[in-house]
């Protein structure tokens, strides 16, 4: 993590799941179903705990007998406290964009907090910049890439956002105010992929750099 | 010996609890409860566990866990001892949840459950308030029932492990507006305190100021504006919180 992100960027990091239309339409007819009887009405959120985060560069433990799934990401980096501010207001209180990579096990149900599934130490890669807002033309029309051992393995892009930046800020200042230096992960799309101790990990973004991690075992793991 | 954190003439301070609830800044000022504003005790992450009292998980209709129902709530929710809690306009229940907290004192990671009370700092207590309304099926209970903000009071202090013999017979109770409304016992617990710390970091570290809030017994009521209610744990403490209206708070408390 650059330092200029690293200074900025202390606060709670909170998640939204299925933010990506993909992911959201492959679930629906699910989603009608018992435990969740109805599609959800409000964002679907997640918080990442401190002892999630990690960094470029740094190593991301592959847990023992378990899968693991990088979660491609635009990150919001929160510049200014916003309590119930509206959508038209809510670029003002951005400090500006990163990467992250919201690693995971796989989730096979969306019924219960995901605590077991994304609260592992080193879970949320953030980098490797803070790209200020002014240097991003449209934040709904990049593209995010993830490479694995530098091949692509999935790819989509921010305009397929159920709900916009500025409508997520909106809905979640309502009830809840986010700080300066919170971090918003905006969704990851469908399609997350396994990936093994030795994988080299990277998010690209346009505009906003390369975030790379090297999947290692965890001690006592066969490599 | 009590820990708390206190605001006073614009400072804040970490302070020692005395007799009456008075405070003893590091200066050796004392002040009394009423002179200063309470602040959460402590200010991690908070791990929440739902359904945790046989009695209670019956009267919300669910089984007993098999396995710890946990979800988290980050700082932004938490106030402190005398503080206010805001009810959203136009829902229909809002009921508080009387809860024992457990304070990490140390990084815990792969603990075993004999070993598990080493990591624990001290007590303290919360209201766990939820507002039933907001309920979805999606990570239940989502954030917008249980990390809304000042919707979590946790305090008035931290009260030394030491000094608490037997965690696991503590008595529980809820008053509104000095009515006992909620009666239980921590023997009541599914999942004890050294089972939830060994569950925990078997697959992460907790944090020194990490909360586990160990769940609440049978006996929700609604709360409306101008409620006072008092939730105290035996030999722990016991923590005031008034509910205000959705105006009013914003009105005092605009960002």
């Amino acid at each position: 993590m650059s330092h200029a992100l690293h200074d900025v960027a202390n606060g709670t990091v909170f998640g939204v799941a299925l933010n990506y239309n993909g992911l959201l339409q492959q679930r629906l007819a699910e989603f009608e179903k018992p435990p969740y009887k109805q599609a959800p009405v409000k964002p679907v959120l997640f918080i990442k705990t401190p002892n999630t985060r990690n960094a470029h560069g740094r190593d991301v433990i592959h847990p023992a007998g378990e899968r693991l799934q990088p979660g491609p990401a635009l990150g919001v980096v929160i510049g200014k406290d916003a309590t119930r501010v509206s959508a038209d207001d809510a670029m003002t209180h951005v400090a500006g964009f990163t990467i992250v990579n919201e690693y995971s096990l796989p989730e096979d149900s969306y019924y219960r907090p995901a605590v077991k599934a994304k609260c592992r130490d080193g879970f949320c890669s953030i980098g490797p910049d803070l790209i200020p807002v002014s240097a991003v033309a449209d934040p709904h029309q990049l593209t995010l890439k993830l490479y694995v051992n530098g091949a692509v393995v999935q790819e989509n892009t921010t305009a397929n956002l159920v709900r916009s930046i500025p409508q997520l800020i909106a809905e979640l200042s309502e009830f809840m105010t986010l700080h300066a230096g919170d971090v918003l992960i905006t969704g990851t799309p469908e399609e997350r992929v396994d990936v093994h101790p030795g994988d080299l990990v990277e998010v690209e973004i346009t505009g906003l750099g390369r975030l790379a991690n090297t999947i290692i075992a965890e001690p006592g793991e066969p490599a | 010996m009590k820990h708390a954190r206190i605001r006073f003439e614009g400072s804040v301070h970490a302070v020692t609890v005395e007799a009456d609830n008075t405070v003893r800044l590091a200066d050796g000022r004392v002040l009394g409860e009423r002179q200063v504003e309470w602040l959460p005790p402590a200010n991690g992450s908070m791990f929440a566990l739902g359904l945790n009292y046989a009695d209670h998980a019956k009267e919300l209709a669910f089984a007993p866990p098999t396995e710890p129902l946990a979800f988290i709530k980050s700082p932004g929710t938490y106030t402190g001892h005398n503080q206010v809690t805001w009810r959203p306009d136009n829902v229909e229940y809002m009921h508080y949840e009387c809860e024992l907290v457990a304070v990490i004192g140390k990084p815990a990671k792969n603990v075993k459950r004999e070993n598990a009370m080493e990591y624990v700092a001290g007590y303290t207590v919360c209201n766990d308030y939820a507002i039933r309304d907001y309920l979805e099926n999606y990570y239940r209970p989502n954030l917008r029932v249980k990390n809304r903000d000042a919707t979590t009071p946790v305090g008035p202090w931290i009260v030394d492990a030491a000094e608490v013999p037997d965690v696991s017979n503590l008595k529980l109770r809820t008053w509104i507006n000095g009515e006992l409304k909620q009666e239980g016992t921590t023997a009541d617990m599914i999942f004890d305190i050294p089972y939830l710390i060994e569950y925990f970091s078997s697959f992460m570290t907790l944090q020194p100021g990490d909360m586990i809030a160990t769940g609440t017994p049978e006996g929700l009521a609604d709360v409306v504006p101008g409620d006072e209610v008092v939730v105290e744990v035996e030999g722990v403490g016991r923590l005031v919180n008034r509910i205000v209206s959705e105006a009013d708070f914003f009105k005092n408390n605009k960002a």
